[in-house]
């Protein structure tokens, strides 16, 4: 194997230099993730105004896939609606899933088309996918909180978080 | 020790002659490179020795046991029993009967802590169960479920910064409301090899029963159940050379005549009527339903092999890998050890962190590189959160480990700390 289709240089940039790291005020909701199997942790937070995500915060330990995964959800999905971080979670998912073989959309993904090659290795999806399980789990957990009026996200897909 | 120790030692153990046995050892794996495996205490590679005994079984023997009135069945049910015996006296059981087959390690530390739960030594509110914070899962759940179901209250020793029991709580841990001492025989993350004896006679001294999770000491060095003084110990077969599927549960005889059924079934029983049912004798009542039967055989011959070699020739041989494998670990910047620092009273699993890269990804340049290594809490989080990490990476040996695997594993390292190429800016 080489080492570099999993550890693209994107990738590794993200693992040393974190975007929107660190836990911050206000939020919404606040969930905490583990990966069972190697004790992975990261706790997330989701501010949402309306339909839109406000900010995404977050507190991690991990190694570096699960480390610039966080770093790039939080890229792809603040600024952006509730709908639109939907579709890219659910891209990257596909991605994941896709055993090495995902034509992933750029223009959804940007730098998270680099997971692409982790997709090859099973044992490593489930460290990419934790921050993007949080985050579902968070910004579920914060629509429900809003007053019915005004949670016009999209719906949260159910059943694809495993 | 120096390498021309080291080499003395491993001068009277033909390990290539041991390789050999292993097909799998031959293997090329992430663009051809040769497997050296460093990961036996997770699961050991089994010998021609043992995979023939599988077809073998399958192809002229297979039947059902203690049922089948025909020359299948007697030889399947005589290949069964004959296994139970192999164990038996590969653990110094006083008698056969006291070996039960399980699943697996986890299933027998399950078997005694349900047992408990019920029945006339049946635990209660002020009852307290002693375990350590260096056990497996295996060996912390069953007995928090236990503590759940009966209000009984689970205790702990901790763990010194060398790696070994803290035994200054003992007076206060083991006392008259103690009613089981667990623990692990030798730790499958520090490699630590605890006083059992010692631990048992102060157990025994205020009427607790002892269980041991032996899963990481029967492998690699001789066991002697009865010298030890305990009451109950657990293993499994797929650690030293044998399948998946059987693991073994020890335990006295008076105990296991005295304690209640687990599993209900097939074959436990002695009677069944509509109302109530009367049990088999030991070890039946505890084997509910078709067993593992190939692979109860396949321990059996596993058992042979390692006999065949010999256990303290083995445990020697893994105590020279072990030293070697700690002093060059030591001189790698960076690396620190979980754990005893030195191969005395410690088994081959090394666990160990490495600055600014984490374990998994210690892990993932290891692999690149053929060399196969495991990553994460090895099923003992509370050990971890002890020594302040959540994850390590462990590699672990077995007879057929070589020093030169162990050079193979320290130059992985060196990759490892040149790709990642130091703490990252925001490594805490």
């Amino acid at each position: 194997m080489q080492l570099e289709s999993m550890y693209q240089e994107i990738i590794l940039d993200h693992y040393r230099n974190p975007h929107h790291k660190g836990l911050r005020a206000p939020f919404d909701a606040e969930v905490h993730h583990v990966n069972p199997t190697c004790g992975d942790e990261i706790t997330l937070r989701v501010k949402l105004e309306g339909d839109k995500v406000v900010d995404v915060s977050y507190d991690s330990a991990g190694c570096s896939i699960s480390q610039a995964s966080a770093s790039v959800l939080t890229d792809l999905v603040i600024g952006h609606t509730v709908g639109e971080g939907i579709t890219a979670h659910d891209e990257f998912l596909s991605l994941m899933q896709s055993k090495g073989a995902g034509a992933p959309d750029e223009d959804v993904l940007e730098d998270a088309v680099a997971f692409a090659g982790v997709s090859k290795y099973p044992a490593r999806v489930k460290c990419a996918l934790l921050s993007w399980m949080a985050w579902k789990d968070a910004t579920a957990q914060a629509l429900g909180a809003q007053p019915a009026a005004s949670s016009d996200g999209a719906p949260i897909p159910e059943g694809t978080s495993q | 020790m120096s390498e021309a120790e080291l080499r003395d030692v491993l001068g009277v153990f033909d390990v290539e002659a041991v390789r050999k046995d292993f097909p799998i050892l031959d293997r090329l794996v992430r663009d051809a490179r040769p497997l050296v495996y460093l990961d036996s205490a997770n699961t050991s590679q089994k010998p021609r020795q043992v995979l023939d005994v599988l077809t073998d079984f399958y192809e002229r023997h297979n039947s059902n046991i203690h049922r089948a009135t025909h020359a299948l069945g007697e030889e399947a049910t005589e290949a069964y029993e004959g296994a139970r015996i192999k164990v038996a006296e590969f653990i110094s059981a006083p008698d056969a009967s006291e070996v039960v087959f399980t699943k697996n390690s986890s299933e027998a530390l399950n078997l005694v802590a349900n047992v408990l739960a019920w029945g006339p030594r049946g635990l209660a509110p002020g009852d307290e169960v002693v375990i350590t914070e260096m056990e497996h899962h295996s060996n912390i759940v069953p007995w928090q479920l236990l503590c759940e179901r009966t209000g009984a209250t689970l205790r702990w020793f901790g763990v010194t910064d060398e790696g070994r029991l803290d035994l200054s709580s003992v007076d206060d841990l083991v006392n008259e409301r103690t009613k089981v001492l667990s623990l692990v025989h030798v730790s499958n993350v520090l490699g630590t090899v605890n006083p059992v004896a010692e631990l048992a006679a102060r157990a025994h001294a205020v009427g607790a029963l002892v269980v041991v999770d032996g899963s990481q000491a029967v492998p690699h060095m001789p066991v002697d159940v009865a010298a030890l003084g305990v009451d109950f110990y657990a293993f499994t077969g797929h650690k030293m050379c044998g399948p998946t599927g059987i693991g073994v549960l020890w335990g006295r005889r008076e105990l296991l005549d005295e304690l209640p059924p687990f599993l209900g079934g097939g074959e436990m029983i002695e009677t069944v009527t509509m109302e109530k049912s009367s049990y088999a004798a030991v070890p039946h009542k505890y084997e509910a339903g078709t067993p593992p039967i190939a692979e109860a055989v396949m321990l059996g011959a596993a058992v042979d092999y390692l006999t065949g070699i010999g256990m303290a020739a083995i445990a020697n041989h893994e105590q020279a890998i072990t030293s070697y494998a700690l002093a060059r670990l030591d001189r790698v910047d960076g690396v620190r050890i979980l754990g005893p620092a030195e191969a005395f009273d410690r088994g081959g699993a090394i666990s160990f962190t490495v600055d600014g890269v984490h374990p998994h990804d210690v892990a993932q340049v290891l692999d690149s590189e053929g060399v196969a290594v495991r990553a994460g809490h090895h099923c003992g989080r509370p050990v971890h959160q002890r020594f302040g990490i959540s994850a390590s990476t462990r590699a672990s040996s077995y007879l057929y480990t070589t020093p030169a695997e162990i050079d193979a594993l320290i130059a992985g390292l060196e990759q490892a700390k040149e790709f990642f190429g130091g703490p990252p800016s925001h490594a805490a």
